[in-house]
């Protein structure tokens, strides 16, 4: 079964802004995907709908077999969602608000505080229960969001940016819990910013512009249609004194370059090159991350279709 | 969803409501005390003395019903306009929205919430009258219901309210200019038997007329307005303006887009 069917799906806001323009997107049970796109893409839209918060004009979508036109409630019981902006009530404590979230999902008292004290303990955050949501610092916010999305032991997990403004140890913490919750059987689609974090987290991946899907396919083979890597090289000599034939290459500061790899050539005439001339490479490095190279060039790609 | 898992959804919306005034407690129960105990000393005591008989009871006995009736009123709109707009505004509505919560569920859990501080508030002016006066208890089956039906009409009114509103001056604007008004000249501080036949008729287009004198029958045994046609009304009332937002929850109005 499908963890998500999505079939020719639209959103036209009041407003006439057509946010949707028929998408099709298909998640299996299980998968780490990454639904990556730029702001006003349709990501949120796209999350709005499956959570039911922003109404659709047209097209199907079930979560879990349960259509949300006829089986609302059950889609519902099947998401947890971890929403961009903090949506909780800042004056409650964290303890009432995990707890309010589990009963409005039928889950009896006893067994809420049960469950807040195992996902509040798990995100680190127990110590924190009885302190108001205000208190918190953005990442226990983040974090807060993602035990409330689990208290009632959703089947998928729906996160819109869930590292946004939080610091890399904490960031990296929160990947290891999302690695393990689905190594543990749960469906993750997730939304960033952070190329980095879908390419290290997700087997899967939907790039989503101006309201269509533009790629859907899974990470290892995307990133194998990259055919150009930029990488940097820190030499022992004054950069402004080499030569480089059949590469695309620029200074960067006195002894850095940049250099465009065709992925059929591979770097060893670089070095080669580098070493008649009697310097060496000190360090060398990705300029960006690949997915975001990958990313830019599908979006300027998509920016020149429409001009 | 089974009616087990809607009960206790139900009992969770509840709880958060009563938890939330109950925290803001200087804000929500003490103003209502202070204002009506210079109702009391003021309107019933020092004033009430130089009016004299009203309907065959003293000023300060008159006028009892009609402050509690309104402070119930007050009370039970303000409590589910403001958490409920409140909650639009923070966004923690959401957490409502993505659950399997029932849109009756919903609206069951906001007026319990806004009935439950009504109530209380009404007791608080009660017990304050008590000090003022020995009430007495014509029909107390009268009392509950109407008392009951006007906590849970005003808490609709108030989510009604909430809906719409897109600021916090929204949610200010009808207890400012429709409410206050409605209740002043409701019938709290006089009986419109005193008022030329025109107005009297004027009078009777204004509903809070309608439950303060049910109201005040309740405690005295006398009413300007029959009784059973106004307990009618009052059910009709609550009925449609339910069915109304809950007409407006499944449309979405105010709070998907």
């Amino acid at each position: 079964m499908n963890a998500i069917e999505i079939r020719g799906l639209t959103k036209t806001y009041s407003n006439g802004v057509e946010a949707l323009k028929g998408i099709d997107l298909t998640v299996q049970q299980g998968d780490f995907y990454a639904l990556l796109g730029p702001n006003g893409a349709g990501k949120s839209t796209t999350i709005g709908i499956l959570s039911s918060l922003v109404t659709k004009s047209s097209g199907s979508v079930s979560v879990f077999g349960h259509s949300i036109d006829n089986a609302l409630e059950q889609a519902k019981s099947c998401i947890g969602l971890v929403p961009q902006e903090f949506n909780f009530n800042q004056f409650e404590t964290l303890l009432q608000i995990v707890v309010n979230q589990a009963g409005y999902y039928g889950v009896p008292r006893k067994e809420a505080l049960q469950r807040a004290e195992k996902y509040l303990t798990q995100l680190e955050l127990w110590e924190k229960r009885n302190h108001r949501a205000r208190e918190l610092s953005g990442g226990m916010k983040r974090r807060l969001m993602i035990a409330r999305a689990l208290m009632h032991e959703p089947q998928m997990l729906i996160l819109d940016e869930p590292t946004a403004g939080v610091d890399i140890e904490i960031r990296r913490g929160m990947w290891d819990f999302l690695r393990e919750i689905n190594q543990q059987g749960k469906t993750i689609i997730l939304t960033t910013h952070y190329l980095e974090e879908a390419e290290l987290l997700c087997r899967n991946i939907g790039i989503i512009n101006k309201g269509q899907i533009v790629a859907n396919t899974s990470m290892k083979d995307l990133l194998a249609t990259l055919n150009v890597e930029t990488f940097v090289l820190d030499l022992s000599a004054a950069a402004d004194s080499i030569t480089l034939s059949g590469f695309d290459w620029r200074q960067v500061d006195g002894s850095s370059i940049e250099v465009d790899v065709a992925k059929e050539k591979g770097m060893n005439p670089v070095f080669a090159q580098l070493d008649e001339q009697g310097i060496q490479v000190l360090s060398m490095r990705n300029k960006a991350n690949r997915l975001e190279e990958l990313f830019v060039a599908m979006m300027d790609s998509a920016g020149e279709k429409t001009a | 969803m089974s009616a087990a898992v809607n009960y206790i959804a139900l009992k969770s919306i509840v709880r958060k409501e009563c938890t939330r005034f109950m925290r803001i407690w200087v804000q929500t129960l003490v103003p209502p005390a202070i204002t009506t105990t210079l109702y009391f000393v003021i309107f019933g005591g020092l004033i009430g003395s130089r009016v004299g008989q009203m309907g065959g009871f003293s000023y300060m006995d008159y006028i009892v019903p009609g402050l509690i009736m309104m402070s119930v009123i007050t009370s039970s709109y303000s409590n589910v306009a403001s958490s409920f707009f409140s909650a639009k505004f923070q966004r923690n509505i959401e957490e409502l929205l993505v659950a399997p919560v029932p849109n009756y569920i919903i609206i069951m859990g906001y007026v319990a919430g806004g009935v439950c501080r009504g109530l209380l508030v009404g007791s608080i002016v009660t017990l304050v009258a008590m000090v003022f006066t020995d009430l007495q208890f014509h029909h107390v089956g009268v009392l509950v219901l109407v008392i009951l039906l006007t906590a849970i009409l005003f808490a609709l009114g108030g989510m009604f309210n909430a809906l719409f509103a897109k600021t916090f001056d929204d949610v200010s604007i009808i207890p400012t200019f429709v409410l206050t008004p409605l209740t002043y000249l409701g019938g709290v501080f006089y009986s419109i038997a005193m008022l030329p036949e025109f107005w009297q008729w004027v009078s009777k287009l204004n509903p809070v007329v309608y439950m303060v004198n049910t109201f005040r029958y309740g405690f005295l045994g006398v009413s300007d307005i029959p009784v059973l046609p106004s307990v009618i009304m009052l059910l009709v009332m609550t009925v449609v303006l339910f069915l109304v937002i809950l007409n407006m929850l499944k449309r979405g109005v105010g709070i998907r887009s």
